[in-house]
C-alpha cells in the first residue's frame, strides 16, 4: 500500500433539530485510506456509516453541516471545493455504488444509456469509442449478452444484474475511490457471493481504493483489507482485518462479532445487551459505556481517544477504549450458547399439522383462465407444487430458499390467506384448505403469525396495549382489566417493561417492535407460530436476542414453529428439521444436522457454498449460475437450469425421485446419493478455516 | 398558526354578528345610499343605503355554515365509500370507481347550477349538491390512502386472526386514513366557500335579501367605479377566509406528515 489517498481528520458533522439543538451524527472521526486499499466500515443501523460514506464525497443530507474537521482527497479539502469542482471530482475520481440499485437507476432510461452518460460527461468519450467502452464495462462486471442487455430498462433486469450495472456505472470513469454502500444487502446469498467475488476481481484489475460500508460482517470479511467499526458516529476500532477478527480489542467489536450467527456452529450466538443511544442522546463519557461490561467511572465521565495498541505496528490497529488491555486479557469472547441443549425441548411425535401434496398458485380461476385454456395457452406452473410436510408438536421446522422460492406462499396458505389449488392440509381432524373466514375460531387462535417487517405489521396508530389487546379481545371472553393484566405479563415475557404499554410503534426500536409482534402472536396462546423472516430486518445484535426469545418461549410453552429464513446460520441455530425449497418445489428435507453435511442436494450445496462466513478472506466456492428464474420449469427437476451437477436431458424431462439418505432425510435428485456423497466436500467445516 | 387565527377570527365574527353589527343587514336607509366609509358606516353603504359592515359581518354566516356542512357531508360519504372500496378491492371497486370517474367528467359547478335551477337554492339543496360534487374527489383520495394501508402487514395480521371486516375497517384502517380525511375536510371547506361565492355571484346561490359575500360582490360590481368599497370588503372577506383555511390545512398536513416521519420509515 502506497500513497495516502484519503485523509479524514477529526471530522464532526451534524444537523440542527427543530428545537434548535445541534445533533452530532459523525463525531470526531479520523481515518486514512491508501491507494488500492479496501476498507470495510461496519456498524449497525443508525451508527452513521452511510452519512460518513457520503460525507467523503462532499455530500451532506439537507440540513446537515460540517461542524469541525477536514476531508482531504489526494491533498484537496473536499468541503472547500465549489459545486463545479466537486461535480468534476465525483463520478470521475470518486464514485458511489448506492445501496439499492433498483431505486438508484432511472426507470425510464436504458441501462446502457445511463452508463454512457458517465462516460460522456467524465471521460469525454463519444461515437464508437463510447459504445466499445460501454460493452467492455458490462463484460467486466460479467453481465451476459451485453449488447442486448445495454438496451434494456432497469425493470427488465434481476436484482443481481442491476447491482452489476450500478457497479459498472461506478467504475465507468475508473475512479480512484469507490464507495460501496451496502451493495449486497437485500440480495440472495448466491447472488451476494457472486457480487463479492466480482468486487475482489475488479479491484485487482482497476486498482482503485474501496470503502465497503455494510452491517454484514460476513460480506465485509470477504472483501476488505482493513476493518473500521463505527458506533454512534465514532470509529471505535480500526485495524487490519485479520487482527480485528482474530483479536478484537474493543468490547463493542467483540459483542458484534460474537452475535453473528455462524453456519459452522449449531448454536445460538450471544446477544448484546441494551441498545445504542439515539443521535444526540449521549452526552458525556464513552457512548458504549452503558452497554459495556468493562465500564467503570472513567468511562462514564471521559470519552476515550482513538489510539494505536502497538505504536510500532506497520499498519496501525487503533482502538477507542480506556480498558482495552483488560478486554484483551479477558477470555470472554467467541463462545456461543447451545440453544437446543439449554432449552432441552422434547419434540413429541404427535403430528400437529399435515400438508399433503399441496399445490398453490396465484393465478385466478374464472372466465379469463377458462378462455385461455380454450385457446390452448398452457396454464402457468404452480407457484408451489407437491408440497408435503408434517410439523409435530413442539418442533421447529425451517423453510429455506432464496427469494421467490415460495416460502412465504406456503405460510400464507397455512394462515388461510391463500387457499391451495390442490392437496390436503389437516390440523388434527380439521381441514385447513379453507379460507381463514371459514375456519372455526379455535383454529384461528391456534395458528399465529409473526412477520418480517415489524414496521409494517404493527398498526402505527395503535399503542402497544391496543396491539396486544386485539387477539385477547377476539379469542378470550375476559374483561378489560384481565386483558390489561395479561398484556402486561405478555410484555414481560418478551422482556419489555410494562411501561411500553402506552407507547406507539414509532417510539420503539426495530427489535422492540418485533418483540411486541411476538407478544401479539403469543397472546392468542397458539400451538403453531408461523415466523416469516422474523429476524432479517434486524441488526445482528438484536437478531440474536430475538432468536433467544423465540427459543425460550418454545421451551416454556411447547409451541411449534414454522420458521422461514434465507439465513442458513440462523436456521442451523434454531431448527429441528429443515426443508429446502427451490421455485416452490422441495429439494431436500431432513433433520437439521443432516442438512449441513453431505450428501447435499445440489441446490443446498450451492446455498451453503455461498454463505458468507465472518472469516477474513473467505471466498465462496461458486457453484450455480447466477440467473434469475421467472417461473419454474414445466417438466423435470426444478433446479435444472442452474444445477452445477446436471446429469443430462433426464434432468429436463423427468421429475427426480426422492432418495432416502437416512430415515427422515430425503433428497430429490437423479444422482444416486452415494455418488453425491463422494463428490461433495463437507462445506461447513472447511469454510471455517 | 396564522391560518388558524384567521379562521377563528372569521368564525367568531360570523357567530357574533348579531351582537356586533351596528345595523340590521337588511335595513334600507334611502337617505345614505352609496356613501363612502365614515364613522357611521365604516365600510360605507350600498345602493339601497344598507350598511356594508353589517352586511359583510352577516354575509359570511350562511356561506360558512353551508360550506362546512357540505364539507362534512362530502368527506363523510366520500371517505367511507373510498375506504370501503379500497378495502374490498376486486370487482366492486373496479365498477364503482369507473362510475365515479364518469360522474367526475360532468363539470360540478354546472351540475350544481342545474340542480338549483330545478329545486331552488334552499340550504339543504346547496349542502347536498355541493357535498355530492366534492365528495366524488374525496372517494378517490380516501381509496388511494386506503390502498396504501391495506397492503401492509398489520391488516394481513388482522385478517389472519379472522377479525370481522367491520373491526378491520374501523379499528385498523380508519385511524390511518383519518389524517388524510382531516386535511381533505379543510381543503374542501375552502373550495366550497369559493364555490358558494361563485354561485351567489352568478345568482344561483343564497337568495336575496339574505346577505352573502358573493351576492354582494355581484350587486356592487356594477358600481365599482363610483363605490368600490361595496365590492372590496366582501372580496377581502372571502379571500382572507379562503387563505386562512388553506394555511391552516397546510399546517395540518405538515403536522400530520411530521408525525409520520417520526415513525420508522416504510
Amino acid at each position: 500500500m502506497s500513497q495516502k489517498l484519503l485523509q479524514v481528520d477529526r471530522l464532526t458533522t451534524g444537523y440542527r433539530t427543530q428545537t434548535g439543538h445541534m445533533v452530532e451524527v459523525i463525531r470526531n472521526v479520523s481515518l486514512e485510506m491508501h491507494e488500492g486499499e479496501t476498507l470495510g466500515l461496519v456498524g449497525e443501523s443508525g451508527s452513521g456509516k452511510t452519512t460518513f460514506g457520503m460525507a467523503l464525497m462532499g455530500y451532506l443530507r439537507p440540513g446537515g453541516q460540517v461542524m469541525a474537521g477536514t476531508v482531504r482527497f489526494d491533498g484537496v479539502e473536499i468541503f472547500g471545493l465549489g459545486p463545479n469542482e466537486l461535480r468534476k471530482l465525483r463520478g470521475k475520481r470518486m464514485a458511489v455504488v448506492p445501496q439499492s440499485a433498483s431505486l438508484s437507476l432511472t426507470p425510464t432510461m436504458r441501462v446502457g444509456d445511463q452508463i454512457a452518460e458517465v462516460l460522456t460527461v467524465h471521460v469525454g468519450l463519444s461515437g464508437s469509442e463510447l459504445s466499445e467502452r460501454l460493452l467492455e464495462l458490462l463484460t467486466q462486471v460479467h453481465l451476459p449478452q451485453v449488447a442486448e442487455l445495454a438496451r434494456r430498462y432497469p425493470h427488465e433486469l434481476s436484482g443481481g444484474q442491476l447491482q452489476r450495472v450500478a457497479i459498472a456505472m461506478g467504475l465507468a470513469a475508473a475512479p480512484e475511490l469507490l464507495v460501496l454502500d451496502e451493495p449486497t444487502t437485500g440480495l440472495d446469498v448466491t447472488t451476494q457471493a457472486h457480487i463479492l467475488d466480482l468486487l475482489r476481481e475488479l479491484q485487482e484489475h482497476f486498482g482503485m481504493a474501496m470503502l465497503y460500508i455494510s452491517h454484514d460482517i460476513g460480506a465485509i470479511a470477504r472483501v476488505s483489507d482493513r476493518l473500521a467499526v463505527m458506533y454512534t458516529g465514532q470509529i471505535v476500532e480500526d485495524g487490519p482485518i485479520e487482527e480485528v477478527f482474530g483479536r478484537p480489542v474493543h468490547p463493542y467489536t467483540r459483542g458484534l462479532l460474537s452475535s453473528v450467527p455462524r453456519v459452522s456452529y449449531a448454536g445460538l450466538p450471544r446477544a448484546m445487551d441494551g441498545r445504542p443511544p439515539a443521535p444526540g442522546e449521549h452526552e458525556v463519557g464513552c457512548s458504549f459505556a452503558p452497554r459495556c461490561t468493562f465500564a467503570d467511572e472513567t468511562c462514564t465521565t471521559i470519552d476515550p481517544t482513538l489510539e494505536p495498541i502497538d505504536p510500532d505496528a506497520k499498519i496501525a490497529h487503533l482502538v477507542h477504549c480506556h480498558h482495552w488491555q483488560r478486554v484483551v486479557a479477558s477470555e470472554d469472547f467467541g463462545e456461543m450458547q447451545d440453544l437446543k441443549a439449554r432449552t432441552k425441548k422434547a419434540v413429541e411425535l404427535e403430528p400437529l399439522i399435515e400438508l399433503t401434496e399441496v399445490d398453490i398458485t396465484y393465478a385466478k380461476r374464472g372466465l379469463g383462465a377458462f378462455l385461455r385454456r380454450l385457446r390452448g395457452v398452457p396454464e402457468p406452473p404452480m407457484t408451489v407444487s407437491d408440497f408435503t410436510l408434517t410439523i409435530h408438536r413442539g418442533e421447529t421446522v425451517a423453510l429455506v430458499g432464496e427469494s421467490g422460492s415460495g416460502k412465504s406462499t406456503i405460510v400464507r396458505t397455512i394462515a388461510g390467506l391463500l387457499p391451495p389449488r390442490a392437496g390436503r392440509i389437516r390440523y388434527g381432524d380439521q381441514d385447513l384448505t379453507t379460507k381463514v373466514e371459514r375456519r372455526p375460531i379455535e383454529i384461528r387462535r391456534k395458528i399465529q403469525m409473526v412477520f418480517q417487517h415489524p414496521e409494517a405489521s404493527l398498526n402505527p396508530r395503535h399503542t402497544t396495549k391496543q396491539i396486544i389487546d386485539a387477539p385477547l379481545r377476539l379469542f378470550f371472553k375476559t374483561d378489560r382489566e384481565q386483558r390489561l393484566e395479561r398484556s402486561a405479563s405478555l410484555l414481560e415475557e418478551v422482556r419489555l417493561s410494562p411501561r411500553y404499554l402506552e407507547w406507539y410503534p414509532g417510539q420503539l426500536s426495530g427489535g422492540e417492535k418485533q418483540r411486541v409482534a411476538i407478544a401479539r402472536a403469543f397472546a392468542a396462546e397458539p400451538e403453531l407460530v408461523l415466523c416469516d423472516e422474523v429476524t432479517s430486518a434486524l441488526d445482528v445484535s438484536v437478531q440474536a436476542a430475538v432468536l433467544d426469545l423465540l427459543a425460550g418461549l418454545q421451551a416454556d410453552r411447547g409451541v411449534s414453529y414454522l420458521f422461514i429464513s434465507h439465513d442458513l446460520a440462523i436456521v442451523r441455530a434454531i431448527a429441528d428439521r429443515v426443508v429446502v425449497l427451490y421455485q416452490g418445489r422441495m429439494c431436500e428435507v431432513g433433520p437439521v444436522e443432516r442438512i449441513y453435511a453431505p450428501p447435499f442436494h445440489p441446490y443446498t450445496e450451492t446455498l451453503l457454498a455461498a454463505v458468507a462466513e465472518p472469516v477474513p478472506g473467505a471466498r465462496a466456492r461458486l457453484l450455480a449460475k447466477d440467473v434469475q428464474e421467472a417461473e419454474p420449469p414445466a417438466r423435470g427437476c426444478c433446479f435444472q437450469r442452474r444445477c452445477p451437477r446436471r446429469v443430462g436431458s433426464i434432468c429436463d424431462e423427468e421429475t427426480p425421485p426422492w432418495r432416502v439418505a437416512v430415515e427422515g432425510h430425503l433428497i430429490s435428485c437423479h444422482i444416486p446419493l452415494d455418488e453425491l456423497r463422494e463428490s461433495q466436500v463437507d462445506l461447513i467445516s472447511t469454510s471455517s478455516i | 398558526m396564522v391560518g388558524l387565527t384567521i379562521v377563528v377570527v372569521h368564525l367568531i365574527l360570523a357567530f357574533t354578528a348579531p351582537l356586533i353589527a351596528p345595523y340590521s343587514p337588511t335595513h334600507i336607509e334611502p337617505s345614505v345610499r352609496l356613501e363612502g366609509p365614515s364613522a357611521d358606516h365604516l365600510f360605507g353603504t350600498d345602493s339601497f343605503g344598507r350598511d356594508n359592515l353589517s352586511r359583510v359581518l352577516y354575509g359570511g354566516r350562511v356561506a360558512l355554515l353551508v360550506s362546512f356542512t357540505a364539507a362534512v357531508v362530502a368527506v363523510t360519504w366520500g371517505g367511507l365509500l373510498g375506504i370501503l372500496l379500497g378495502y374490498l378491492g376486486g370487482r366492486v371497486d373496479e365498477v364503482v370507481m369507473r362510475v365515479i370517474d364518469g360522474l367526475l367528467a360532468i363539470p360540478s359547478l354546472l351540475l350544481i347550477m342545474l340542480v338549483i335551477l330545478a329545486l331552488g337554492s334552499g340550504f339543504s339543496v346547496l349542502v347536498l349538491t355541493l357535498g355530492y360534487g366534492y365528495g366524488l374527489t374525496v372517494v378517490r383520495i380516501a381509496r388511494g390512502a386506503t390502498l396504501a394501508i391495506v397492503a401492509r402487514d398489520f391488516i394481513t395480521a388482522a385478517r389472519a386472526r379472522g377479525e370481522r371486516s367491520r373491526t378491520i375497517v374501523l379499528r385498523e384502517l380508519m385511524p390511518n386514513v383519518l389524517d388524510v380525511l382531516l386535511v381533505e375536510f379543510a381543503m374542501r371547506s375552502s373550495w366550497m366557500l369559493l364555490a358558494i361565492a361563485s354561485l351567489s355571484f352568478l345568482g344561483f346561490g343564497i337568495s336575496p335579501p339574505t346577505p352573502d359575500w358573493g351576492r354582494m360582490v355581484f350587486e356592487n360590481s356594477e358600481l365599482l367605479a363610483i363605490a368600490p368599497w361595496g365590492t372590496v370588503f366582501p372580496v377581502i372577506a372571502i379571500s382572507s377566509m379562503v387563505i386562512g383555511i388553506n394555511l391552516a390545512s397546510d399546517a395540518l398536513s405538515k403536522a400530520m406528515g411530521l408525525e409520520r416521519t417520526q415513525e420508522a420509515p416504510l
